[in-house]
C-alpha cells in the first residue's frame, strides 16, 4: 500500500495525480494509523509553511513514521516534506522535525536574487544516488521555495541558488526533494518512478 | 542555474479559449485542456489558464474545465479569474490547480492574499495586475494605474506601490500585465516590467504584447522579468515554446532545454 499523509499542508492533487499516472493507487491518511503501520511505501508532499508539519505531532503520525522508517519501508519527502527530515527549520524554529538528518533548513541568505526560488533549475547527481538513476546532467525540475538543507555527506543532488544547497537527500530507504517532481514534467515522473520501483 | 520561464497563457471564456487585441474583440482559439497538454508537450514551462470573464459573469465553467486540464499535465499549472474568498481559492487547488492568480477580489479586499497564502502557502499565491501608464501622473511608469474586472475598471490604486502591498501580504509572484501592449504582438512594457520587478524580491512575470523572439530577450534584459507570458504567439502556430527557447538559448538566454 502507498500511503500519502495529508497534513493540511497546502493540497495534494498534484501528487495524487502523478502517482495514479505511473500506474500506483496510493491512499490518502490524515490521522489514520493503520495507513501507516501497512503502508510499503511512504509520500510525505507539503508545500508552505514548516509550522505546517506540527499537526503530524497531533495527529500520533510520528511514531507510526518512525516504526515504518525503523522497518525499511521507503518514505519520500517533498519539499516541505523533505525538510521536516531535518532536525528543523529556522522558518519555524518551535517546531521539531523528524531529525532523520541531524542538521537543519534555513532560509536563503540575503542577496540581490528573488526569494522564494520558482523556476526550473539543474541538478547536480551524485554518484550512487537510486532516486536520481537516470537523471542526466542538465535535466532540469521546478522548484518553488525559501528555506533549504545543506550539502551533506547525505545529499543526492545539489542545486545553486544564491548558494548550493541540497536538492535531494537520500540514505537507505529515506528520501527527499526539495523540488516537485509531481511538476517536473517526464524529469519528475521518472524519479517518483524510481522511487515505486525502490526495493532496497 | 535558475532558467527564465515561458508560461502559456490560456485566457478562457465560457470553456473555451479566446485571444483578444487589448482586452476586447475575442477570437476563439480551441479547448483548454487540449492546448495546455500540447503547450506542455511543446516546451512550455508553465500553464496558466485566466477565466477572462468569470469575475464579469460569475463563475461556474472555471472548475469543470480546470479539472479537465489538469488530469495529465505534470508542470505547474496556475488558475485565475473569479476567486474571491479563500474557499473559492480552495475549490480551485483540489480541481488540480497548483496556483491560483487573484486579482479584482484582491483589490476589493487585499486581506484575500493573506488569507490564501496562510493556508496554502505563499508559492500559491499569484497577484495578477492590469496596469496601464498613466501619462498624466508624476511618474507614468511607476504610478500606472492597476484595472480591475478584466481592464473595465480603474482600481484606484497605483502599479509599484500595490505590487509592494501584494509582496507584503505575503504573494509568492506578481503577474503583470501591460493593458498598453496586450494583444498588439508590438512587444512588452519593458520600463513598467523592471519598474515592478526592481521594487519587489518576488518573482515578476512579464505579459502583454509578446510578438517576437526579440521581445522576449528585452523583457529578460531590460525588463528584468523573471518569467514571460505569452498566448497568441502560439495559438496561431507562429512559434513553439521549444522553438521560442531554442532561439532564446541562442541569444544566451538561460532557458530549461531540451524540455
Amino acid at each position: 500500500m502507498i500511503t500519502v499523509i495529508d497534513y493540511k499542508a497546502g493540497n495534494l492533487t498534484s501528487v495524487l495525480k502523478a502517482l495514479h499516472h505511473l500506474g500506483a493507487e496510493p491512499v490518502v491518511t490524515d490521522g489514520n494509523l493503520s495507513f501507516v503501520e501497512s503502508a510499503t511505501r511512504i509520500v510525505l508532499p507539503g508545500v508552505g509553511h514548516f509550522a505546517a508539519t506540527n499537526r503530524l505531532d497531533a495527529t500520533g503520525l510520528i511514531a507510526a513514521v518512525r516504526a515504518a522508517i525503523a522497518r525499511g519501508v521507503p518514505f519520500l519527502g517533498i519539499c516541505v516534506g523533505m525538510q521536516w527530515l531535518y532536525a528543523g527549520s529556522s522558518e519555524a524554529p518551535q517546531q521539531p522535525g523528524l531529525a532523520q538528518f541531524s542538521e537543519s533548513c534555513t532560509r536563503f541568505s540575503e542577496s540581490h536574487e528573488k526569494v522564494p526560488h520558482v523556476g526550473w533549475n539543474s541538478l547536480e547527481v551524485r554518484k550512487g544516488s537510486r532516486l536520481l538513476a537516470g537523471v542526466e546532467p542538465g535535466e532540469f525540475v521546478y522548484f518553488t521555495h525559501s528555506y533549504k538543507a545543506p550539502v551533506t555527506a547525505d545529499t543526492a543532488a545539489i542545486t545553486h541558488y544564491i548558494e548550493p544547497f541540497a536538492s535531494a537527500v537520500e540514505r537507505a530507504n529515506v528520501m527527499g526533494v526539495q523540488f516537485h517532481p509531481e511538476k517536473s514534467g517526464p524529469t519528475g515522473l521518472k524519479i517518483l518512478a524510481n522511487f515505486l520501483s525502490w526495493e532496497g | 542555474m535558475l532558467t527564465k520561464r515561458i508560461i502559456a497563457c490560456l485566457d478562457v471564456h465560457g470553456g473555451r479559449v479566446v485571444k483578444g487585441v487589448q482586452f476586447v474583440d475575442l477570437i476563439d482559439a480551441g479547448d483548454p485542456a487540449a492546448l495546455a497538454a500540447r503547450h506542455a508537450r511543446e516546451g512550455a514551462d508553465e500553464i496558466v489558464l485566466l477565466d477572462i470573464t468569470a469575475t464579469h459573469e460569475g463563475r461556474q465553467t472555471l472548475l469543470d474545465t480546470v479539472r479537465r486540464t489538469a488530469r495529465e499535465l505534470f508542470i505547474p499549472f496556475a488558475v485565475g479569474g473569479g476567486i474571491r474568498t479563500a474557499a473559492d481559492a480552495a475549490q480551485v487547488f483540489e480541481a488540480g490547480a497548483d496556483k491560483v492568480s487573484v486579482n479584482s477580489a484582491a483589490l476589493a479586499d487585499p486581506t484575500l492574499i493573506d488569507a490564501i497564502g496562510r493556508t496554502f502557502g505563499a508559492q500559491a499565491v499569484v497577484v495578477a495586475i492590469d496596469a496601464r501608464r498613466d501619462p498624466e501622473a508624476a511618474d507614468p511608469v511607476r504610478d500606472a494605474q492597476v484595472f480591475v474586472q478584466g481592464g473595465r475598471k480603474p482600481a484606484g490604486r497605483r502599479v509599484v506601490e500595490w505590487a509592494h502591498e501584494a509582496e507584503a501580504r505575503g504573494a509568492g509572484e506578481i503577474l503583470l500585465t501591460s493593458m498598453d501592449s496586450d494583444g498588439t504582438r508590438a512587444g512588452f512594457d519593458c520600463e513598467l516590467t523592471a519598474a515592478v520587478s526592481e521594487s519587489v524580491g518576488i518573482p515578476v512575470i512579464a505579459s502583454g504584447g509578446a510578438g517576437t523572439v526579440a521581445h522576449f530577450i528585452e523583457v529578460f534584459a531590460r525588463g528584468k522579468a523573471d518569467a514571460a507570458l505569452a498566448a497568441s504567439i502560439f495559438h496561431f502556430g507562429v512559434s513553439s515554446s521549444r522553438s521560442l527557447k531554442e532561439e532564446l538559448a541562442r541569444a544566451g538566454v538561460s532557458v530549461r532545454l531540451p524540455c
